[in-house]
């Protein structure tokens, strides 16, 4: 079911475990049948811990989603509401407990908070005088969810708008008590480098709340030597930048939502061996995208241009396979052959998926207009013309592409140009708001706040050192066989990645000057372990680091860590996690405003 | 050691001994006599009290608490009403039970808890006779009243009165009654004259013992044991009946021959014990009586008291106590004269080995060759823990270890353990400590127990060392001790807070599991705010301060902690008490110091309380964000006028802020609403509502476009499709809209309105900004090719060859392809033709080849 988590070299499935069983035993404190009502934010996630037939064993006969008015009538002892702590819904609940009470007046009401239960929901709840009629009111810690082997995401939507924007730091207070679960269940990780304002209060929690829980000794042999914290606005300008992996691309194009990505369906109607394909399925196609899929696993970190080689090359080596039939003489040759049927027919369907996806991804790849945009792009992270008013974006403002669109290349320009100089700033301003409405003052406001975009001060550019130094750019990426992590954007090195790889080799110190041109502090801290705990290693056994991005993570990002994992010399391991894992498109909108309007 | 069996007994098969505890410590001018006496079990402490019924004011009756050796701990005089009964709760609580119905509660040192009362109309009634008994629910009360009514409650902690029913007959009190608890139920035993009853909850119900001889004659004593298991009764012909207290098994029935009511009557016995018996006294005897017709008779010099124990009866007199008990099987294996049993082996063996003499071998062979060497050790270590002499104890335990050595795979958990017990139990055992307990004993109670216990009577050094010496984890020992010792030093009036808190700093320390906060809290109980405090400062975990810094009213330090945990949900919480708390500009000044707070607050105002933010904002002189949440407030609004009106606000707010921009665009918004709203007015255009017609939603895959309402973009598409080109070309003056923008605005209108000669006209006004090609694609994306063709040759040489290919032109875009020599062009054309175009393929094939030749 989850086995994929566990073949990593830290087996994240433990966690998964950890979650399942908690899950239980929230279930069955509540004896009897059971409905749930759900928030619907957080069905992606929790599909991801437990399906439905482990709530079908617990008693959960009907699900729902939560809405204000009546519930839905069901014949069951509870009524159980898996929330967020927000406001906002406790004054939804409260409607459908109210207009319960009526109706029926022997059905059980609880809460399960998640990821943790408030204390200022539990008032809104009592002000809306409701609280008394929940049996059960608990909360279900769940910050961080086991997205692959090696991938945990706390898909905290907003943590970077609160953060920077809001100068909220809930989403920090969760990141702390991931990892102290975390650490509950794979050992204190003894070493801590963290570079970022978020990332230093985040560490300073952890060592506080190590503080806390003193008295009970971790006695776990630690799996992970290393935990780095990332800021994601010390590298503003990865997330603007089209990812250009085959999992990034499948992201930026069609949006991949909690380890699912839905497809139009054309492409994949025919595919289907002896039906006639009269009718054209109109529901889009749901894949569930993840390690398990081998065929997957192989190719989604692959550059682009690298995934058409690596599925034709598949594709022989499964025809071959089914070729095998003809020299099948004996009858246990045959055996073993049909043995091996299913897996092969597998592999031939995800082939056959797989393909579909490239054959759409690769007819907007190739169209003038992703690839002017790509020019643009990487004219900016190269640094040419990044402080005139761009031609590219002018017209399309003028041709009205989409809003989104032009605010990554904006706010691309302006981080590769440290600031725009504020007569280009206030054009390109300007031009937005005639174009895509005044209301968007508000965005633009929130994206200088977020310091995506801001006026040049007198300080120089200091971008091209950061460049140069950091090796951000390498003129000649191979994308077939990559030696470098700049084969993620054909190019361009992601920064983040840049400073991991750094961090392992040779150290920080050797880029003192640049970290310190990067926003916000970065240290280092250690955390003492029992003795008897250290670890004794092997000869030429890798170090393992979780790296934590703080406002979220790209996949190609992720691919990029993996190609480190997988280099030869690194000697090190990466397991990712992050708040939410984001492309430019979601991070960006997720920073914009949108006043209701009321027009006449 | 010889004498070991000296004291020892007969009882039918079983043996039964006395062992001195203590010489006591106290100094009873008037030992026992006329005295109230409770004394709790598992060596539990004394309580005493004189003439509990003297009811004169003058000469007041002294309450005295010792310890099970008789030190003294409390002692002060009563001045409550006349006292019925004392006892002992579980957790050395003790209960004085007044005649008229309340029981007051004091702790091991004599300070005053709480009181109860068992029902109002005991007032009058009286209390005639109480008990105390404990039951898995904990401790209980009863008493039976002067209108011979009997009440319950089974858990003190958990007042819950229950009146039994009326009992057929009863006159005053019974002559005799106990408390069982069976089944999760409690009732009464009585007895009435010739008759005996059980009451429970609902009913009252006559029984009769089975076997009981009909000469036996009427109930005059009854006794339950530790256990609730075994009923013993005694009759006024000295007939002693012993069965199991369901009343459905006799034991035996034992004729004592004494016709007198014993004073106490308890019983004996230990787990595992070959025979139950029960322990008799009256005035100047104790008989033991057992299963056989047998009894065991001693002398008493004193009045005593018996305490039933789980393994045997402590026998208090004012000199000195002692524990009668029957003696475990295993040491009378050992001790009995003659024993052959292994283990007397081993210890004679050990006795040879210590003298030197070579009989040591000859002894343990013997053991050897039965093979029972294991089986010697282990009833070595297993009587050593039975034993209270330490001289005992050692001589076995040495014996065990000398053994030990024999043997090869032999598991030294037992010894070990046993070794570790008996050194707490020593140590606890002393006179000045005074715990008193047995080896089983302890093993039910739990060394958890042991500690608590301790710790409650302030051993705290012991408690530690012991906790140390048997290595229990911090979390549950020594941190738990010295959470308790640091709740009392809190107390101690005659100290500064300054030394308080440090000593208790000092003691400490970081220790796992002692949480400041419980200390601080008890502090504050006991009126200390300011020591609470100081307390509060070494709570590691900010969560735990927060709650009673409120309680303490230190509202701003709570703010302060909340802020440092980092839990934003504890901010909130104290945001939430403050701002119920505080006035509003107290409110807000509190909150201006505290950043995170503030911002968590504007946070909910932004969901909750959009007025306050304003006032918010407009305290902190926050000019962006007001101008912003005006913004915001504006697209709220439905009039026109009050839209523009928040929009000016918003305007000066944006001006205050410096921010020329911003307020340049909103007064650039504020100018398109009244434009539109002109042109509405003048020509009926509709243009105020316009934006959500002109709503394009995308289906571009990257990203979905929102519907713009206030859209300038859109105004300007209107104008242009309502053919009012003066106004738009007013619009695009005044709003400096880039020529790029305009002409590609004005293009794509026309080509839609496909108003082709204007467009000509348009094309020519003056050179394209946005140079020819867009208009070949704009015309033919309006299928119009002919139209097209008219702009192909205008476009710059660059864009030529994608002109031609624009309007499908093969043989134009060769030409110009071949003329600029470029052959990615060429290639892009020769991509684009067909069979069918022979001749283009040939000349550009041609050209290409000559191309490479140069």
């Amino acid at each position: 079911m989850a086995a994929h988590l566990s073949y990593g070299r830290v087996n994240l499935n433990i966690l998964r475990e950890a979650a399942r069983k908690e899950l239980r035993e929230f279930l069955d404190k509540c004896a009897g049948s059971k409905a749930i009502v759900w928030d619907e934010y957080l069905t992606g996630p929790f599909g991801l811990i437990a399906q439905y037939s482990l709530l079908k064993e617990h008693e959960v006969e009907k699900m729902f989603t939560l809405k204000s008015g009546r519930l839905p009538s069901a014949d069951v002892k509870n009524i159980i509401f898996f929330v967020r702590p927000r406001l906002e819904l406790m004054d939804i609940i409260a409607e459908n407990v109210f207009s319960e009470d009526k109706h029926h007046s022997s059905r059980d009401f609880h809460i399960l908070f998640v990821p943790r239960r408030s204390m200022l929901c539990e008032q809104r709840l009592k002000e809306q005088g409701v609280l008394g009629s929940f049996i059960n009111i608990d909360e279900y810690i769940l910050d961080l969810i086991p997205y692959d082997g090696d991938l945990l995401s706390m898909e905290y939507e907003s943590a970077f708008r609160e953060c920077y924007l809001e100068n909220d730091q809930t989403s920090l207070y969760h990141t702390a008590k991931g990892l102290m679960t975390l650490q509950a269940l794979y050992g204190t990780i003894p070493q801590i480098y963290g570079k970022g304002d978020c990332a230093r209060h985040v560490a300073n929690m952890m060592l506080r709340m190590k503080r806390e829980f003193a008295g009970t000794q971790n006695q776990i042999l630690p799996v992970f030597d290393t935990l780095l914290l990332l800021d994601r606005n010390v590298d503003l300008l990865t997330p603007l930048a089209t990812q250009l992996t085959y999992e990034g691309l499948i992201d930026e194009i069609y949006g991949i939502n909690n380890g699912y990505v839905k497809l139009p369906p054309e492409k994949f109607a025919q595919k289907k061996q002896g039906e006639a394909s009269k009718d054209l399925p109109t529901e889009p196609k749901k894949l569930q995208l993840n390690s398990a899929e081998e065929l997957y696993a192989e190719i989604r970190d692959k550059n682009f241009n690298a995934v058409g080689a690596a599925l034709s090359k598949k594709a022989k080596i499964i025809s071959a396979a089914f070729e095998e039939r003809h020299n099948a003489k004996t009858v246990g040759e045959i055996k073993q052959f049909v043995s091996q049927l299913p897996h092969m027919q597998a592999a031939r369907s995800s082939l056959a998926n797989h393909t579909s996806i490239a054959e759409l991804i690769k007819d907007i790849t190739t169209s003038e207009a992703f690839f002017d945009n790509l020019t643009v792009e990487q004219e900016f992270m190269t640094g040419v013309d990044t402080d005139k008013v761009n031609t590219y974006i002018e017209d399309c403002i003028a041709q009205k592409d989409p809003l989104i669109k032009i605010l990554r290349l904006v706010c691309m320009q302006s981080v590769c140009n440290n600031g725009l100089k504020q007569k280009v700033l206030d054009y390109y301003k300007r031009e937005i708001l005639q174009t895509y409405g005044y209301e968007h003052i508000l965005t633009l406001n929130n994206l200088e706040k977020g310091g995506l975009l801001k006026p040049q001060t007198s300080s120089r550019n200091n971008y091209p050192t950061i460049r140069k130094t950091l090796k951000l750019w390498m003129e000649d990426a191979n994308e077939q066989n990559p030696n470098d992590i700049s084969y993620v954007y054909s190019g361009y090195a992601p920064l983040s990645i840049r400073l991991t790889q750094v961090l392992a080799r040779p150290g920080w110190r050797s880029i003192e000057e640049v970290l310190k041109m990067l926003p916000g502090p970065h240290f280092e801290e250690r955390q003492q372990l029992p003795s008897g705990l250290h670890k004794k290693r092997q000869q030429g056994e890798n170090r393992t680091t979780l790296v934590f991005f703080l406002g979220g993570v790209t996949y190609a990002e992720i691919a990029a860590l993996r190609f480190l994992s997988q280099m030869e010399d690194s000697g090190m391991e990466y397991i990712i996690a992050t708040t939410k894992l984001v492309n430019g498109t979601t991070w960006i909108k997720s920073l914009m405003d949108r006043p209701e309007s009321q027009t006449p | 050691m010889a004498f070991i069996t000296a004291n020892w007994n007969p009882l039918g098969e079983a043996f039964y001994r006395k062992t001195e505890l203590y010489e006591m410590c106290w100094n009873l001018r008037d030992g026992l006599r006329d005295s109230l006496v409770a004394a709790a079990p598992y060596g539990g402490p004394i309580a005493l009290l004189r003439e509990p019924l003297r009811r004169s004011p003058s000469s007041r009756p002294q309450l005295e608490i010792y310890s099970a050796s008789g030190v003294g701990i409390a002692s002060f005089p009563w001045k409550s009403g006349p006292v019925v009964q004392l006892g002992w709760t579980v957790s050395d609580e003790l209960l004085c039970i007044q005649e008229d119905g309340s029981v007051l509660i004091y702790d091991l040192f004599g300070s005053f808890k709480r009181h109860f009362s068992m029902g109002q109309e005991v007032v009058q009634t009286q209390v005639l006779e109480a008990k105390v008994f404990h039951s898995p629910y904990g401790t209980g009360v009863a008493i039976v009243t002067g209108s011979s009514r009997f009440t319950l409650a089974t858990n003190i902690d958990d007042l819950k009165l229950r009146r039994l029913p009326e009992v057929p007959g009863l006159q005053g009190k019974p002559s005799c009654w106990v408390v069982l608890t069976q089944d999760r139920q409690t009732k009464v035993l009585l007895s009435n004259g010739l008759d005996l009853y059980i009451v429970d909850n609902t009913s009252c119900t006559a029984v009769v013992p089975p076997g009981l001889s009909p000469q036996a004659g009427s109930v005059v004593h009854m006794s339950v044991s530790f256990s609730y298991k075994y009923l013993a009764l005694f009759t006024d012909s000295g007939h002693l009946w012993t069965g199991t207290s369901n009343l459905q098994e006799k034991l035996s029935e034992v004729d004592t021959k004494k016709t007198t009511t014993p004073r106490q009557m308890v019983w004996c016995r230990r787990p595992k014990s070959q025979q139950p018996s029960v322990v008799l006294m009256w005035d100047r005897l104790l008989l033991v009586a057992g299963v056989c017709n047998d009894t065991i008779q001693f002398p008493l010099e004193d009045p005593c008291v018996l305490i039933g124990e789980l393994d045997g009866v402590r026998i208090i007199s004012s000199t000195n106590q002692e524990l009668l008990q029957e003696v475990p099987l295993v040491c009378q294996d050992i001790f009995k004269i003659a024993s052959m049993a292994p283990g007397a082996l081993l210890l004679e063996a050990h006795r040879e080995y210590e003298k030197l003499s070579q009989k040591a071998d000859e002894y343990l062979r013997e053991i050897k060759e039965q093979s029972m060497l294991g089986e010697a050790v282990k009833q070595c270590v297993e009587a050593a823990g039975h034993e209270y002499d330490t001289n005992t104890q050692k001589s076995l335990m040495r014996a065990a270890s000398f053994g030990k050595c024999f043997l090869t795979d032999f598991s030294p958990d037992q010894f070990v353990s046993t070794c570790r017990e008996l050194r707490v139990l020593n140590s606890v055992r002393e006179s000045s400590v005074g715990l008193p307990l047995t080896h089983a004993q302890f093993k039910q109670m739990t060394v958890q127990v042991l500690i608590d216990r301790l710790v409650y009577r302030q051993f705290y050094p012991l408690a530690i060392e012991i906790c140390r010496y048997l290595k229990i984890p911090d979390y549950q020992g020594v941190s738990r001790v010295l959470k308790h010792w640091a709740s009392c030093k809190v107390q101690q009036k005659d100290l500064s807070d300054e030394a308080i808190a440090r000593a208790v700093c000092v003691k400490v320390g970081d220790s796992p599991g002692v949480s400041y906060s419980d200390i601080a809290a008890r502090a504050y109980e006991c009126g200390r705010t300011e020591l609470a405090i100081k307390l509060l400062d070494f709570e590691a975990r900010s969560g735990e301060q927060v709650p009673l810094l409120l309680k303490m009213k230190r509202s701003q330090l709570a703010l302060s902690k909340a802020v440092e945990s980092g839990d934003t949900d504890l901010v909130y919480t104290v945001v939430s008490y403050l701002k119920n708390e505080m006035n509003r500009g107290d409110f807000f000044m509190t909150l201006r110091n505290q950043p995170v707070a503030l911002s968590l607050y504007r946070q909910f105002c932004k969901l909750q309380e959009q007025e306050t933010l304003k006032d918010l904002y407009n305290q902190d002189d926050d000019h962006q964000e007001l101008a912003n949440y005006y913004v915001t407030a504006s697209y709220k609004e439905k009039r026109l006028e009050s839209r523009l009106s928040l929009l000016q606000s918003a305007v000066d707010e944006y001006n205050k802020a410096k921010n020329e921009f911003a307020a340049k665009a909103t007064e650039d918004e504020m100018r398109l609403l009244r434009f539109q709203r002109k042109l509405d007015d003048e020509k009926g255009a509709g243009l105020l509502g316009l934006s959500l017609q002109t709503t394009q939603v995308r289906s571009d895959a990257v990203s979905i476009m929102w519907a713009e309402p206030e859209h300038f973009q859109a105004t300007m598409e209107a104008l242009l499709a309502l053919g009012l080109h003066k106004q738009a070309e007013q619009l695009y003056r005044d709003f400096r809209v880039p020529d790029k923008r305009y002409w590609w605005l004005k293009l794509k209108s026309l080509a839609e309105k496909e108003e082709w000669e204007e467009l000509e006209k348009f094309s020519k006004s003056k050179k394209s900004p946005i140079g020819y090609l867009a208009f070949v694609e704009v015309c033919m994306k309006c299928n119009n090719k002919y139209e097209a063709k008219k702009y192909v040759s205008k476009v710059t040489p660059e864009q030529k060859v994608k002109a031609h290919l624009a309007v499908s032109d093969l043989e134009g875009a060769a030409d110009a392809a071949i003329e600029r020599r470029n052959e990615a062009e060429m290639g892009a054309v020769l991509s684009r033709c067909s069979a069918s175009d022979r001749l283009v393929i040939d000349r550009l094939n041609r050209a290409r080849a000559g191309a490479a030749k140069k």
